[in-house]
């Protein structure tokens, strides 16, 4: 095997190593380093992908999209996977999890993170959809892990509506191969995405049409894009707390992945009906909505995921209008959102256990009863608000002013809801850190490092982009912007 | 290819969508098990005639999946599941059996509308087989909707992924690929789901669904 081919096995073996090693390996100490370890080892490969490319084949393939996706994908899946390990030990001691669950808890997140990268390796849009499923599948039983009964709820209303939503996107996948086998012939090439762009202008307009409806439906509600994200607030309030890192930060931006990769096929057919628009009213209705139901929250969690919705929204409006500016936007945005909203559920991880509470009213004055976290948690909603020295400010900034620029009608909803949702969350953060309180709390200051080296990243990147990443990611653009 | 072909194959995805009927009035947990086995031996029976009339012998595997996983493993399964767990007495519906039976033929209106102008350029055996994959998955989701018990939901849910399998049969020279992860990922949903249901029991003592909304996460 080549190395680059060695390479793009090992982001999907590694995981799936890890997966059976760590299913049967007992005690949670050296399960939680192995983790560690195996979550590394994906993302050197993942870097080596970035260096060279191998040869893509039906199945697979690497191109200059997937491996900001990837890289990113295996970044947080570390980081995360550190701050799991002290967040678990301290579960285990609250008796809120046992022993064998974390073994199964685990060899779910290492089996979650396998499954992302083959959706995002995937060139078929078949194994595509198989790689989503399995990793919706995974994070339904993590949901569902503490078992209490919001929490089975929880995973319940998540698991049947991320299957409608993923039962929808398989429909549309096989219209969009109906499309493609009258042009391509039978067989594994009508199903291989670069196939597929490469030859969408002489599909059925109709046809793509039905199919990308289904599509948007289906990984939408993957997305989480209002009006299909009810599941959204429960799961990331009710499981542990690493694994609503990892869905917030990760698996949204596989869905909106999948989704783009269909918008690419559609762009490239002059007949069919422009797939910007429709993504820009789910983005800005996914916004504004969320901006208002942020003023409702009384939990630290669930407000953290509506703002999780909020932002897809923001992303897939930016993609939705498209152009160079816009899609490079987007990408951005979609990186730094990953970079700091993995980071602020680090920071409420430590404050819900250190509270003992996801109740925000009963939490305040995290300045003074544990200083370190409180101001770096303020730092995140700063940073995720979209404020200077940040980088969302950058993205969010190039985001507005392109919509001005291009279409100025749309920038009005567009700030409006940013306005709406960054005095919400404002609001929210002010009582949560400032204020008065007796209470005292210890964390080791190591503890705070991943969420540290995340806001340092998204800091730096709102300061200075180093000019390597900003061609990196002009290359992906040229690639978005057929 | 003759015209018989055509009629056999339209007859058996015609009865998939008759038997996805059925399973909206069933109001017996039991009989609703017992109608989604039929269920899926029709959907066996069509994919089968499917990999007949295409010479697609790999699309045999998929229709022996159906038949063999979906009409009698796992409807015995839940048959014991029910049981265990004494819930055999009959399913309260959302809303009336007649208004879910009008909004059914509404939905297979609407997919014959959308799908039979769409699909008849791309000249595929499967065109009318598609507008019936359509209703199946429609149904599915009524069904879904309309139940508030977990394992109705469930079958709802299993007769919707039929419709897929009918679907993906129907599109010629579909990869196998796509139908056994479809089988696969069925397998691992009803895991995932037989955990629940025992989680479920432990909690409430009921599997109605009703029972978990009581204790909504965020109270206002």
């Amino acid at each position: 095997m080549t190395a680059p081919g060695a390479a793009m096995a090992g982001v999907l073996l590694i995981p799936a190593a890890g997966a059976l090693l760590l299913a049967v390996l007992p005690g949670y100490r050296l399960s939680s380093l192995l983790n560690m370890l195996f979550c590394g080892l994906t993302l050197a490969s993942a870097c080596l992908l970035y260096g060279m490319r191998p040869a893509g084949g039906l199945y697979l393939a690497v191109d200059d999209l997937n491996t900001v996706f990837l890289i990113i994908n295996s970044l947080v899946g570390l980081t995360t996977s550190i701050f799991s390990a002290g967040y678990i030990a301290h579960e285990l001691e609250a008796r809120r999890l046992t022993l064998k669950y974390l073994r199964f808890y685990h060899a779910m997140y290492q089996l979650l993170m396998g499954a992302m990268n083959l959706a995002l390796l995937a060139n078929n849009i078949g194994l595509m959809w198989v790689a989503v499923e399995a990793a919706t599948l995974t994070t339904v039983v993590m949901v569902g892990i503490y078992r209490t009964p919001a929490a089975i709820e929880a995973a319940w209303k998540y698991f049947i509506l991320g299957s409608v939503g993923i039962a929808l996107a398989l429909f549309g996948t096989i219209l969009v191969y109906l499309a493609a086998q009258s042009q391509l012939g039978e067989g594994l090439p009508a199903m291989a995405w670069n196939q597929l762009i490469a030859h969408s202008a002489s599909f059925d307009p109709a046809l793509l049409n039905l199919a990308f409806v289904f599509l948007l439906l289906g990984y939408g509600t993957k997305i989480g894009l209002a009006p299909m994200h009810a599941w959204l607030p429960d799961a990331h309030a009710e499981g542990p707390t690493p694994i609503s890192a990892v869905l917030s930060g990760l698996l949204l931006n596989v869905a909106l992945f999948a989704l783009l990769r269909f918008k690419l096929i559609m762009a490239g057919n002059a007949g069919v009906l422009s797939p910007g628009p429709l993504m820009v009213t789910l983005g800005l209705v996914s916004l504004i909505f969320a901006g208002f139901m942020l003023y409702r929250r009384r939990d630290i969690k669930r407000m953290f995921a509506y703002s999780s919705i909020e932002h897809m929204g923001i992303i897939t409006f930016a993609f939705g209008l498209g152009g160079p500016l816009a899609n490079f936007a987007g990408l951005l945005h979609m990186v730094m959102h990953s970079l700091t909203k993995s980071a602020i559920f680090f920071g409420v991880g430590y404050v819900t256990q250190l509270e003992g509470t996801q109740k925000i009213a009963d939490i305040r004055g995290l300045t003074r009863s544990q200083p370190l976290l409180g101001w770096m948690l303020l730092a995140g909603v700063i940073a995720i608000v979209g404020l200077p020295p940040f980088g969302i400010f950058t993205s969010e900034f190039l985001i507005v002013t392109t919509t001005f620029a291009r279409s100025p009608w749309l920038a009005l909803p567009l700030v409006a809801g940013l306005t709406i949702a960054f005095a919400a969350l404002m609001m929210r953060a002010h009582g949560l850190v400032l204020g008065d309180t007796d209470k005292r709390h210890t964390l080791r200051a190591y503890r705070l490092a991943p969420m540290m080296l995340h806001l340092s990243l998204v800091a730096l990147a709102g300061v200075f982009l180093p000019a390597p990443i900003v061609l990196w990611f002009r290359h992906v653009v040229a690639l978005l912007d057929r | 290819m003759s015209g018989l072909y055509f009629d056999i194959a339209h007859l058996l995805a015609g009865s998939l969508v008759l038997v996805s009927f059925m399973l909206l009035y069933q109001d017996r947990m039991f009989a609703l098990l017992n109608v989604f086995a039929l269920h899926a031996i029709v959907l066996s029976l069509a994919v089968a005639w499917q990999a007949f009339t295409q010479a697609a012998p790999h699309l045999y595997i998929t229709a022996a999946i159906a038949l063999a996983f979906k009409g009698l493993v796992i409807p015995g399964a839940l048959h014991r599941i029910v049981q265990r767990l004494g819930i055999h007495r009959s399913i309260e519906p959302v809303g009336s059996i007649g208004v879910t039976m009008l909004i059914g033929i509404g939905l297979v209106a609407l997919s014959i509308v959308v799908m039979l102008p769409v699909v008849t350029a791309a000249s595929s055996i499967g065109r009318e087989d598609l507008t019936f994959a359509l209703s199946t998955v429609l149904l599915g989701l009524l069904m879904m909707v309309s139940r508030r018990n977990a394992v109705s939901q469930v079958v709802g849910f299993m007769s919707l992924e039929n419709g897929l399998v009918l679907a993906a049969a129907g599109a010629k020279g579909m990869p196998l690929v796509v139908e056994i992860s479809v089988a696969f990922s069925i397998l691992i949903a009803f895991i995932v789901i037989g955990i629940f249901l025992f989680r479920i029991r432990e909690r409430f003592d009921t599997v109605d669904l009703q029972a978990l909304e009581m204790s909504r996460g965020e109270q206002q």
